[in-house]
């Protein structure tokens, strides 16, 4: 048992890290922050591969490889969508955009 | 494990870390993202090298498969859909983590006894709470894609069907730790998917969102538990984070749209829904044409935009940016007033308009904007409703009640851009609507924008 409370232990603290590093997030950024969020458990794909890694059952092994390309579709897909969300925060610290100079001749 | 092994996944679990820090703040969100994809990409390539993985090729074909299908979804969706992409992403990320269990439970039958209690009970709870999140998900996709109605679906006897699938669900999680067996597992899988059905059927559609994010903190407990039962750290730490701030985030959404979360998931189990009738009403409103409204922007010298989903749908953002730059070129003071939820889900709002390249300058969001509307000529509403519906302050039996809204009712004028007199997301009447300062103006967005663009350099 006495592994199980080191892995307890690393739960806890990751409870407290994971509350602690999103605290201050700024409305503007809920969405993209859920989305890298939802990207980055879909590390399941590592879970996937090592169960699938080892099986020597052929239910098995279809059922994995299913698991693999829904996690597969889950990580790689996110952290994409996320990172496509976040270029339009960026490119608005320089600010060259069309500031009026068009149109408008009154 | 070799040692390296361990080191590298701990390098892993701290740029996990590191990815939510950046990801919490504007200039570092990218760079957080990356960093989390390069410790991802990192984490699954590590066991093809100290292990000696059985089925390599089909392993990497799959992992092929689902990579193509990840980066042609997140490509090609539009940035309106994101919500449901989210969901969608979400739903699959718990559907593995519960085959994933499951599989591992058929590995574990054959040793069972050497197995502890506890592995065995993080094993149920993964293939229950995966399943509850890949079916929940589903249904959430379904709704906001409009695949179903984004009204609550409700049916008598749903609160006794729910009790009933929640003890079974328990009874089976504790015979998985006394008699393990792979009908169980199965079983459990079933019962899981059943349960996310009827947790989100009844949800209505403007809490959605916020729906979305407990299914994403809920799959990231189940990665956490799939973690444990695996000893793997990487997937138990970045589990755990997504879990624990996936629920903090939640509770953010939740207050930003004065709601309770118990609220958004129970209200509708414990009878009466949580949203409005959703009829069209027929009482009188006042409406006109571009060219009036154009002469009311045209010559305001205080003009506030209030954006909404309905502009997003119409794809009219751009139309919208050339009318403000427009109205700034002749001396109007335009600002765009956007509420925490604007969109489907908050932030949602900020995303779409930086698409249009409208500089973020004039992005004002509601605490700081909300005192100026009394000084403000014209508020032109285009594709919003419930953020600037009245009831949320007067109406204590409204769906909405107590959500912050914008106060637009204390403009001297509003103009409404509408397809028709449907109600907003939450399915409610706005009395804004009604008020002899409120005047309509009807059509698809773009189209009138483009008119209203037109009407008003012509001035």
């Amino acid at each position: 048992m006495d592994e199980a409370v080191v892995w307890l232990t690393i739960f806890i603290l990751s409870v407290f890290v994971g509350i602690e590093v999103i605290s201050k997030v700024s409305s503007t950024l809920h969405t993209p922050l859920m989305s890298g969020a939802n990207a980055i458990h879909g590390i399941i794909l590592l879970g996937a591969v090592l169960v699938t890694g080892s099986t020597d059952n052929d239910v098995a092994l279809v059922v994995g490889l299913v698991a693999i390309v829904l996690a597969a579709v889950n990580m790689v897909g996110g952290f994409v969508v996320t990172d496509r969300m976040l270029q339009m925060f960026v490119r608005k610290k320089p600010k060259p955009a069309p500031v009026p100079t068009e149109g408008g001749n009154a | 494990m070799p040692t390296w092994v361990q080191l590298v996944y701990l390098a892993c679990a701290i740029c996990f870390i590191l990815a939510l820090k950046g990801l919490s703040g504007p200039k570092t969100a990218r760079a957080g993202n990356l960093i989390g994809a390069a410790a991802a990409v990192v984490a699954v390539i590590v066991p093809f090298i100290y292990l000696d993985l059985d089925h390599v090729v089909l392993i990497l074909v799959a992992i092929a498969i689902g990579t193509a299908g990840g980066v042609v979804g997140a490509q090609r969706v539009q940035m309106t859909q994101m919500p449901q992409m989210v969901a969608l992403f979400n739903g699959v990320g718990g559907g593995a983590a519960a085959l994933v269990a499951l599989v591992e439970l058929q590995e574990m039958l054959p040793h069972v006894d050497s197995i502890d209690w506890f592995t065995l009970a993080a094993t149920a709870f993964t293939i229950a709470v995966g399943s509850i999140s890949f079916a929940g998900s589903i249904v959430t996709f379904a709704k906001l894609q409009e695949l179903m109605t984004s009204r609550p679906v409700v049916f008598p006897g749903l609160p006794i069907i729910f009790g009933v699938a929640g003890l079974a669900t328990i009874t089976l999680g504790v015979l998985t730790v006394t008699s393990p067996a792979i009908w169980i597992g199965i079983v459990l899988a079933l019962l899981g998917l059943a349960i996310g059905l009827l947790l989100v059927l009844p949800v209505g559609g403007a809490d959605v969102p916020i729906v979305i994010s407990l299914l994403n903190a809920f799959t990231g407990l189940t990665v956490a538990a799939g973690g444990y039962v695996l000893s793997n750290v990487v997937l138990l730490v970045a589990g755990t984070l997504v879990g624990a701030s996936g629920t903090y985030l939640t509770m953010l959404m939740a207050n930003a749209m004065g709601r309770s979360v118990s609220n958004i998931l129970f209200g509708a189990l414990k009878g009466g829904s949580t949203l409005g009738a959703g009829v069209a009403s027929d009482r009188p409103v006042k409406s006109a044409g571009p060219e009036d409204i154009a002469i009311l922007l045209g010559y305001a010298d205080r003009v506030i935009i209030v954006p909404g989903y309905g502009l997003a749908v119409a794809q009219a953002q751009h139309t919208l940016r050339e009318l403000v730059d427009v109205l700034i070129a002749r001396g109007t003071k335009v600002d765009y007033a956007i509420h925490p939820v604007a969109g489907r889900m908050p932030g949602h709002m900020n995303v779409l308009l930086a698409e249009a390249q409208v500089p973020y300058e004039q992005l004002v969001e509601m605490d700081d904007i909300n005192g100026e509307f009394k000084h403000t000529d014209v508020v032109l509403v285009v594709g919003a409703n419930d953020v600037v519906n009245p009831a949320a302050k007067t109406t204590p039996g409204a769906p909405i009640y107590g959500m912050p809204i914008l106060n637009a009712d204390e403009a001297k004028q509003v103009v409404f851009m509408k397809r028709s007199m449907r109600p907003g997301f939450a399915g409610i009447e706005n009395e804004l609507l009604f008020e002899p300062t409120t005047t309509l103006l009807f059509g698809d967005a773009k189209d009138s924008l483009g008119k209203l663009l037109n009407a008003v350099k012509a001035l």
